[in-house]
């Protein structure tokens, strides 16, 4: 066994993003119309919209999340490349967690990176809280994306799997959503949430890949 | 021990007897529980009069809704160690019956919050947070299985799901438990005994007793009509082939 499997699903989820022209740019641009909406049905009192902007973001970041993630695992059980990749003997487990990682880092990582404007847009001070913000959106995003993965690779062979993930996912996504809401908020745990909210995407890096794994084995069966 | 309840046949002649029975017991201990819950013990005045006796349903619904979801996590880890195929009937009988209970205890908390708390359903609320979570819990599962193809792979995905959705409710439960909650503290189970007056307590707890046996007669009713069901597949399968 070698870790090439384990790259190659990794620069595949990579290269994948950037397929069919706009890929990378189209979860971008759910996340900023989604977000956009919402003014658009709440009213556009800057007041309001301050108070709710960093919840709007953290739900449209869920969202995307979902709605990006249905295709991560099914195309390789179509085209049989995961069957190759277990083939090798290397750990399902690993593959998934390469996949996820990349499919993040190419779906998830930009949304975050996008906030601070979007943030702007929802009438929040220009400061250094947006770029503290950026950082929570990113570590919060691997949470959702992982736990995200599990609905995904469970649904893997399932034909229109999208609903199914998000019901599948949505309540996994509950703690991350908690406490990266407080994490932003000036109640009296905003001090702690932030390390909470990284112990979720900890505890999810760690319970998450051996889920998508046994399911991928389920998947290739 | 699993390995004993493992075998279909034992199972079905084990419940053929118990079935009943728990029915029985469960038509006792509910009617007894409503009864004196409805018409005998003195209403509370500080838990909002009459609308109080509602406890009497929703607190053996809270219990099998945290109860079903555990069970139903036992059962897909039984089944995803050691493959035993009642153990995934229990799963899948399971969950159905788990999400009726949990929306009943959902439905009579609202019913009980809007006159006491003013309020059908409070967003900050840890425990109304948590139930709702186990209910999505509970659709997810049943949706996943009815979605895949083969009974085994309904079996294996569902297992999957369940065991993670286990290990994550202990973290939705601390996460929502930094919200305030309009819900008392915990009255029956504490370390000094039931601070419960007593005349609430029995009927309260017999009630919860005919809830679990009702559901317990129930799932194994779903399991007996699915040990059936694919014992008639089988048949028909032999029959097709002309074994």
């Amino acid at each position: 066994m070698s870790g090439a499997p384990i790259l190659s699903a990794f620069r595949q989820a990579l290269g994948e993003a950037w397929a069919g022209g706009a890929g990378a740019l189209l979860p971008l641009g759910f996340f900023a119309g989604t977000t956009v909406l919402v003014p658009l049905g709440v009213g556009t009192e800057p007041a309001t919209l301050r108070a709710i902007g960093p919840g709007i973001l953290w739900v449209s970041l869920a969202l995307s999340s979902l709605v990006t993630l249905e295709r991560v695992f099914q195309a390789d059980t179509e085209d049989g490349a995961l069957d190759l990749w277990l083939q090798t003997g290397a750990p399902a487990a690993a593959i998934a967690a390469a996949k996820t990682f990349a499919h993040w880092l190419t779906a998830g990582l930009p949304l975050a990176l996008l906030s601070p404007m979007l943030l702007l847009m929802f009438q929040a001070r220009a400061s250094g809280a947006l770029l503290e913000n950026m950082g929570l959106y990113a570590i919060g995003g691997i949470a959702f994306y992982f736990w995200g993965g599990v609905g995904a690779a469970l649904s893997a062979t399932v034909r229109r799997g999208g609903l199914l993930i998000s019901l599948i996912a949505l309540p996994l996504y509950v703690p991350t959503a908690i406490f990266g809401a407080l994490a932003m908020g000036d109640g009296p745990s905003s001090a702690s949430a932030p390390l909470f909210l990284a112990a979720t995407t900890l505890f999810a890096l760690a319970a998450a890949p051996f889920a998508m794994g046994a399911a991928l084995r389920l998947a290739a069966d | 021990m699993f390995s004993w309840f493992a075998n279909p046949h034992r199972f079905v002649k084990l419940s053929d007897w118990l079935v009943p029975a728990c029915y029985v017991l469960a038509a006792v201990g509910i009617l007894w529980g409503l009864w004196q819950g409805l018409w005998i013990v003195p209403k509370d005045d500080y838990q909002g009069g009459d609308i109080m006796r509602v406890m009497f349903i929703h607190v053996p619904a809270a219990w099998l809704a945290m109860a079903s979801y555990l069970g139903m996590a036992v059962m897909s880890f039984v089944w995803f160690i050691w493959r035993h195929e009642v153990a995934d009937i229990a799963a899948k009988a399971i969950a159905p019956l788990g999400a009726t209970w949990t929306a009943l205890c959902l439905a009579t908390g609202a019913i009980w919050g809007k006159p006491t708390w003013g309020t059908w359903w409070q967003w900050d609320d840890a425990r109304m947070m948590s139930v709702l979570f186990m209910f999505f819990l509970f659709l997810g599962y049943m949706a996943l299985r009815a979605a895949m193809d083969t009974r085994q792979k309904a079996a294996r995905a569902g297992a999957i799901l369940a065991m993670v959705g286990a290990l994550n409710v202990p973290l939705i439960k601390f996460s929502v438990d930094l919200f305030t909650s309009l819900h008392q503290d915990a009255s029956v189970i504490t370390a000094e005994g039931p601070k419960m007056a007593a005349v609430y307590l029995w009927p309260l707890l017999i009630s919860s007793f005919g809830h679990t046996l009702l559901f317990a007669a129930l799932v194994m009713t779903f399991m007996r009509a699915e040990i059936w069901t694919r014992r008639a597949a089988q048949l028909r399968a032999r029959l097709m082939t002309g074994d």
